[in-house]
């Protein structure tokens, strides 16, 4: 299967932190992960769950941050996949010609008026309930405002003190390399927001141009508790957040289109020590690994300043993570605390929840990630592939619905992580882009397990299957691969191969017995493939110890 | 400075009954020597004689659009109550002709000419507001109120002139002009929707839109000597009206009758699916129950609890404004009206807890005028002082002085002493006019607290200006609907100067004002409210 791998700070002599965290004689062993750096931006769209193939670096950065701890918080932003935004009947698709999919409302011209579409509001209570969190019954929309250009009303319909849910938790597993667990992290609320356009700075610089068809793209901000210690963990919620919103079929989670966007804080204090160390902002990270890397080099970079007593250097600021020098660099220090100025805004009535609505929402949750990991380690399979299976919606329901074709739990399993995988992975298709269907997978598995075929025509059938559909049952037909088990056709098989070749034989009864390898090689080819390789070396090895 | 006050005469002659407080004022038309103008008849309905005329082929809709544009071009330059006029109108009439002609059905308002408020967007004309910062501005859409005016065939005539974004109260506050009073050309009209005023006072149009934010449609309409109709909130759609304080500001009518304004009221209100605060109520037919005053029985209004609210009758209010409208509750109790004195201990509250809530709200919704996308962008290297520049020359003085009042109030520290607070009064107001409301069916008050004064008079006293909205505001924080008649005259430098009275309803109950309205205005004797400078070609 597919390995994101998960690797370490990259060392470059002339950045300062890294290289004067290190030890010397650590240079090498950095320099060898350099080499697989490359990859691992690239794998996660398809693949969120993370890897990593040692434990080595989490160990540096304990060495590192000895007597340390970090404080991380989470706020993401999930762009909401309603068919139009937020508040008005625009579109909106990523990528489109700039400024295309915009009207008077998201323009912001004078006298348009926003009107609350409504599967906004459902979506917020979707995942709001799938976070375990309190619905607030009675919200409302709040203004914040600044000034910025890709802003075109001057401020931002928001949610302030009245997030529409709030108080929850989410709970995920951490995948067995990076330590295994089970983890819970607090979510401090879900509030509903509308997203700004975007600002194309032009080639020399001299203006901008602004884009507003992202302008009044729903959002929902969720906001972590700051229960989080490493980067990994932070990932971890992020990856576990994206596979909610899939599941729950709120947002396509993507983090290279920025439908999910994650901004984190991060802060160190001694351990033991209460209050909380000076909270740093890191924004544009594009990938879980970003997420992971870029916390544990801000807290390297933190603890450093401590061990070398200038945390004083250690100011509230935004940081940017720098993907091609792998590291956080200074975006704007914040003087003071901005004030938004939000109050309530007069253009949008409250947001009423009736009970009888949270509940049918309620019940037609589909089951979660979390759910489906539980009811996975019930069934007996391994963490590890617990972790694959409920990984992926649409691999989570290939693999139910192959199980309910009555095909073996870890078999199913074995076949969907091995094969089935590695050829998605080569196609870069999705399980339900391929050619296979479940119940032919269900089928195989038990033409095999009851000897129709064998386990090595078995992968041919499937990756037939998988590239150009059909039927187990067909194109064993068709290609007659049906396994000879007739011990009279193997029996003439063998003669007619020991017949060919005296001289083999001949040595075979001097005493060079190997040579029953060869002689099942050629009889297995002759067959096509199709003996019954137990019957064919029990017949082949009468025949060659027969006395002549 | 006031001369002798000219009381109206009222259609049954009685003195007052006794247990009325408000009667120890100002004498009431007891004195029947007084020299009244003749005898005039009440007010007609353009609307009504207009579709007459067309439906009957005795004119054409060209021929009737040619007499207001006339009268238009001759009071425009002493007026300048438009800031654009439309060079369509004529075009529009001659389709409603043709459509007479084949005798296809025209809509309730066809070839009437309206008058749109420039703060309300129209497609084919400039919506400036008033304002530098949307010179030139074209909007690509028609305001719902004035989409469904097309539809039900009135052609809108032009835009009007206004305080900047509805901020004032005397139509000075205009980035590009000042508008005149028809009555006295060296006074004000009100504001801010003092063009929609003037241009119906001195009939330049049949109708016109204007907003109300704080009394914005109900102090021009009895400065000028019109009908000005506050809506309840929600009932006429916002879309299109270039927001102010969006939890205050209506869609309101002008009209030189009550019919008019009914019938207009009935043209632009419904449930819009583009204003999210718009009600979803059915829109009554507003004037189908008006009874022609012939047909009137002598108390036609048995019965009907009227409240006139003390606070408004009290000092810092002009006294001949307090005999005028106590002249206006003797007639409504001579229509059969009980009247009785009710106290909003409230009602004082109001004015500063409006002026922080629509300071606060203006703050914000005049925040995307940055020159990043309308009216004049200032040349900038760097993007604050682009914001800045640009909004330092876009925004007049009292604009800039309302965003600077309401970002402070929005601060944070002073959240809770300014804006939070504000909301509580308007909680407050909103509960004493329930209650009031409860045991009346309407409340009366002065439209405002004195008749129209000279064109910069107030123009430096802020002050004095907002206290001039005392007897609006509280409506607009109750979101009520209210409806300002003309009751009387004041005499002023030997000027008569009209006076309105405001009736204020329940919520929704529109129906209930115009029909009282109508009875008062139909049985209203002594009054003409055509201004001397159009009364040649506008025979009453
Ligand atoms: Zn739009």
């Amino acid at each position: 299967m597919a390995l994101t791998l998960f690797r370490g700070i990259q060392t470059r002599p002339f950045l300062p932190y890294p290289y004067g965290l290190f030890p010397r004689k650590h240079v090498l062993f950095y320099a060898t992960m350099k080499s697989t750096q490359t990859q691992t931006a690239t794998h996660e769209k398809e693949q969120p769950l993370l890897k990593v193939s040692s434990h080595t670096h989490s160990k540096r950065l304990d060495n590192v941050s000895k007597g340390y701890e970090a404080i991380i918080g989470i706020e993401t932003h999930v762009q909401l996949y309603t068919l139009t935004k937020a508040f008005c009947s625009c579109p909106y698709s990523y990528g489109s010609q700039p400024n295309t999919t915009i009207c008077p409302i998201c323009m912001g011209l004078p006298g348009a008026l926003p009107v609350l579409n409504s599967k906004v509001i459902e979506f917020a209570v979707k995942l709001g309930l799938a976070l375990n969190c309190k619905l607030s019954l009675n919200s409302k929309f709040d203004r914040k405002q600044y000034f910025y250009p890709d802003l075109p009303k001057g401020y931002q319909i928001s949610q302030f003190d009245i997030p529409i849910a709030s108080g929850g938790f989410i709970d995920l597993d951490i995948p067995v390399e990076f330590g295994g667990g089970h983890r819970r992290f607090g979510i401090t609320r879900v509030h509903m927001e509308e997203d700004a356009g975007k600002l194309l700075h032009t080639g020399n610089g001299s203006y901008s141009e602004v884009d507003l068809n992202r302008a009044g793209v729903p959002l929902l901000e969720i906001v972590s508790e700051p229960d989080m210690r490493t980067g990994i963990e932070a990932a971890e919620y992020a990856a576990e957040l994206q596979r909610l919103v899939r599941f729950l079929g709120v947002s396509n989670g993507n983090m290279q289109e920025g439908s999910l966007r994650c901004d984190v804080n991060v802060s160190v204090r001694p351990i033991g020590q209460l209050e909380f160390g000076t909270k740093v902002e890191i924004k544009n990270l594009n990938s879980f690994s970003a997420i992971s890397r870029a916390i544990d080099f801000e807290i390297s970079r933190q603890v450093l300043l401590h061990n070398e007593n200038q945390s004083i250097q250690i100011v509230q600021e935004t940081r940017l993570w720098d993907e091609g020098a792998q590291k956080t660099v200074t975006m704007r220090k914040k003087e003071g605390l901005s004030d938004y100025r939000y109050f309530p805004e007069p253009d949008l009535p409250e947001v009423i929840l009736g009970k009888e609505y949270i509940d049918s929402i309620r019940d037609s949750l589909p089951e979660l990630p979390e759910m489906k990991r539980r009811r996975y380690e019930k069934m007996g399979l391994s963490m590890q592939d617990v972790l694959f299976l409920a990984n992926d919606i649409n691999v989570a329901d290939f693999f139910d619905a192959t199980i309910d074709k009555g095909a073996d739990v870890k078999l199913a399993a074995n076949w969907i992580m091995g094969d089935i995988a590695a050829y998605m992975k080569n196609e870069k298709l999705s399980i339900n882009e391929t050619k296979l269907i479940p119940q032919e997978l269900a089928e195989l598995i038990a033409s095999i397990k009851g000897g129709t075929i064998s386990g090595k025509i078995g992968k041919e059938i499937l990756f037939e299957m998988l590239g150009k559909g059909g039927t187990v049952k067909g194109l064993i037909k068709e290609k007659d691969l049906v396994q000879i088990v007739d011990p009279v056709e193997i029996e003439r098989m063998v003669d007619k191969v020991i017949a060919e070749n005296p001289k083999q034989l001949e040595q075979y009864r001097g005493g060079r017995t190997k040579l029953q390898g060869y002689f099942a090689g050629q009889i297995m080819k002759l067959s096509k493939g199709k003996a019954n390789p137990v019957l064919l070396n029990k017949i082949l090895l009468e025949k060659l110890n027969a006395k002549s | 400075m006031l001369s002798s006050v000219q009381n109206p005469r009222f259609l049954l002659l009685h003195l007052p009954p006794k247990h009325l407080h408000f009667a120890t004022t100002k004498a009431i038309h007891t004195s029947q020597t007084l020299a009244l103008s003749p005898s005039t008849s009440p007010p007609v309905s353009q609307i009504l004689t207009l579709r007459h005329s067309l439906l009957s082929r005795r004119s054409t809709a060209v021929e009737l659009a040619e007499a207001y544009l006339a009268r238009l071009r001759r009071t425009e330059p002493q007026l300048k109550s438009f800031l654009h006029v439309s060079e369509n109108a004529l075009k529009e009439a001659a389709e409603i002709d043709r459509r007479i002609e084949r005798n296809e059905a025209v809509g309730p308002m066809a070839g009437v000419l309206v008058a749109v408020k420039d703060n309300i967007c129209t497609a084919d004309m400039p919506s400036t507001a008033g304002s530098r910062a949307l010179e030139g501005y074209r909007p690509p859409f028609d305001a719902t109120a004035v989409r469904k005016l097309r539809e039900s065939g009135a052609i809108v005539i032009g835009k009007t002139n206004l305080d900047e974004f509805g901020m004032g109260s005397t139509t000075e506050g205009s980035a590009y002009q000042v508008t005149a009073n028809p009555w006295d050309l060296s006074r004000v009209p009100g504001g801010s929707s003092g063009g929609s005023a003037a241009a119906v006072s001195a009939r330049q149009c049949v109708v016109s839109l204007g907003s109300d934010t704080g009394g914005s449609v109900r102090q021009p309409a009895s400065f000028c000597g019109v009908v000005g109709l506050k809506p309840t909130y929600g009932c006429v759609s916002r879309y299109g009206l270039v927001a102010y304080a969006s939890s205050l500001d209506v869609i309101g009518c002008f009209g030189s009758s009550v019919t008019d304004t009914g019938i207009l009221l009935h043209a632009i209100s419904g449930h819009d699916r583009f204003d999210a605060t718009s009600s979803k109520r059915q829109v009554p037919a507003f004037t189908s129950q008006f009874i022609s005053k012939d047909l009137l029985e002598s108390k036609p209004l048995k019965g009907l609890r009227v409240g006139i609210i003390r606070e408004t009758i009290d000092d810092g209010v002009d006294p001949d404004v307090i005999s005028s409208v106590c002249g206006a509750a003797c007639h409504l109790e001579e229509l059969g009206c009980i009247v009785t004195e009710v106290s909003l201990p409230s009602f004082s509250l109001g004015l500063p807890a409006y002026y922080i809530l629509a300071s606060s709200e203006s703050s914000s919704n005049l925040s995307r005028y940055d020159g990043v996308r309308y009216g004049n962008q200032v040349v900038a290297d760097e993007l604050n002082s682009l914001y800045g520049n640009s909004r330092a020359k876009g925004f007049g003085s009292e604009v800039k002085m309302r965003i600077l009042m309401g970002t402070y109030a929005l601060s944070a520290g002073y959240y809770d002493a300014y804006y939070k607070r504000a909301q509580q009064v308007r909680t407050l107001i909103q509960k004493s006019f329930k209650e009031a409301l409860d045991k009346n069916d309407i409340l009366i008050s002065p439209a405002a607290p004195s008749v129209a004064y000279k064109i910069g008079e107030k123009k430096n006293d802020p002050l004095a200006m907002y206290a001039g909205d005392i007897m609006t505001v509280n409506v607009n924080l109750a979101g009520l609907p209210a409806l300002v008649l003309p009751c009387g005259f004041v005499e002023e430098e030997s000027t008569s100067l009209p006076v309105g009275f405001q009736m204020i309803g329940a919520a929704f109950d529109e129906e209930k004002l115009l029909k009282v309205g109508h009875i008062f205005e139909q049985t209203l004797r002594g009054c003409n409210f055509v201004p001397p400078l159009v009364a040649d070609d506008f025979p009453c």
